[in-house]
């Protein structure tokens, strides 16, 4: 099998292009994703069962449904209907922090509800209040506890970005299907499509264990 | 200082205290004791709701904690409390741990509050702690740090809920030593325990309860020699 080095070449400018834009979507899904995540975690821990209900129905359809179909509902149907217009790049941001802050709720939940129930009875011994126990004991600790799930839960996101190529939202895979189509050839757009993929999550993966390491230094 | 009607508490169908009466005077010093599941922790979360009250009434310093309208985050200033597992925030290290209160809930600039937390911890013998975290401390040193956390709000009452229970053997010394100090400068305590010889030292007052009442209470040395329910007879026979 004789791999033409020529495509890769070719295509090189337009593959860098698309994972600028693959990490550009990446983060504000985890920004946006971590910052909704955190409300909804809140959210579903209301001990009020009304207050509670949205927020799990919220969780449950975002897992519950595969991500693609969200992708297609919100670019065909709810953000035309919502904003009049949307763009292929829009969609695919709202799309994923959606998506991701479901994910995200799960594990702020999973961590706050890990921290041992005497830390929020001292500290409330001691006169704070709800809001000081939450910000200066318990979610400190929760975060602390949330970094390695939430480093998971990054890597998924950076992959998942790359259904954003069935919208026509011009990030790797999208370039890789362009290479593919005007060469006609397909192992070496999607082994450069791969590869690219790959250098990202590990890099990730580095940069997290680094981070892991750093913060268990207290 | 503290005044207990017919205080009730439920978990769901669980009745755990059934009907307390008790009074406590300024600078008394009141050891609990009882068998487990008697309720006497129950009973002295209760003193500063950390434990929601079912019915009664319970008056601190001449305010009503339970009725409604009570500040429940400046009730429980005035009443301080060391629990069984020390409970030191982990992610601060022993002087924030001591401050931290002192800044967010009783507004005081970062300097005085570290200039009063040193002082504290001079007073529990931990000053050379001050900058490391709960983790690299012994048992007894962190029951010690917690002592000098809940001082920091400066409460009139002080409640300690088995505050040796989960120490070895060779470290409650220290911490009953410092409550012993803290007993004799005059502040208010209750404390559930089962350190007989603490009781008998430095209470003035025992109550045994059992099942959610209040058996019996009296002066350590009626109490301990003479035990007039069998319950509490019973009871000292075994441990004592």
């Amino acid at each position: 099998m004789d791999l033409r080095m020529d495509i890769v070449v070719e295509y090189f400018p337009y593959f860098m292009q698309g994972m600028g834009l693959t990490i550009l979507m990446s983060v504000v899904g985890v920004l946006m994703g971590c910052i909704l995540g955190f409300f909804i975690a809140l959210g579903k821990m209301s001990s009020i069962f009304i207050v509670r209900l949205p927020f799990v129905w919220y969780i449950n359809f975002l897992r519950g449904t595969p991500l693609l179909v969200q992708l297609f509902l919100f670019h065909y149907a709810v953000l035309p209907t919502v904003l009049g217009s949307t763009t292929a790049i829009t969609s695919v941001m709202v799309t994923l922090s959606l998506n991701s802050s479901a994910y995200v709720a799960e594990i702020f939940r999973a961590g706050l509800q890990s921290i041992d129930k005497g830390q929020a009875e001292a500290a409330h011994s001691l006169g704070m209040n709800k809001f000081q126990v939450m910000r200066h004991v318990l979610l400190p600790q929760a975060f602390k506890r949330s970094i390695p799930p939430l480093g998971n839960e990054f890597i998924v996101l950076l992959k998942d970005s790359s259904l954003g190529a069935m919208i026509a939202a011009q990030e790797i895979l999208y370039w890789g299907r362009a290479a593919a189509g005007q060469y006609l050839r397909v192992w070496e757009p999607y082994i450069m499509v791969a590869l690219m993929y790959l250098v990202l999550t590990l890099s990730l993966t580095y940069l997290l264990n680094y981070l892991e390491r750093r913060l268990d230094v207290k | 200082m503290i005044s207990v009607k017919h205080l009730k508490k439920s978990f769901g169908k669980l009745e755990v205290l059934k009907d307390i009466n008790a009074e406590i005077k300024q600078s008394e010093v009141v050891v609990v004791i009882g068998p487990s599941g008697s309720g006497k922790s129950t009973f002295l979360r209760c003193l500063n709701l950390i434990e929601s009250i079912t019915d009664g009434t319970v008056t601190i310093d001449g305010e009503v904690i339970t009725d409604k309208s009570v500040d429940i985050n400046k009730l429980r200033t005035e009443v301080g409390m060391v629990f069984q597992q020390f409970n030191l925030f982990p992610h601060k290290t022993v002087l924030q741990n001591i401050t931290l209160p002192m800044i967010t809930v009783r507004k005081w600039k970062k300097e005085e509050a570290e200039k009063k937390a040193l002082q504290l911890l001079k007073k529990v013998g931990l000053e050379e702690k001050a900058g490391v975290y709960p983790d690299s401390l012994s048992g007894g040193q962190k029951q010690r740090v917690a002592i000098a956390r809940a001082l920091g709000m400066e409460p009139k009452i002080m409640l300690f809920d088995e505050p040796t229970s989960a120490l070895d053997p060779e470290m409650v010394g220290e911490v009953l030593e410092v409550m012993k100090e803290l007993a004799q400068e005059g502040m208010t305590m209750v404390v559930v325990t089962h350190e007989m010889g603490f009781a008998r030292e430095v209470g003035d007052r025992v109550i045994f309860m059992d099942e959610g009442y209040i058996v019996e209470e009296n002066e350590p040395q009626s109490l301990f020699q003479h035990p007039q329910h069998e319950r509490t007879k019973a009871f000292l026979s075994k441990v004592l």
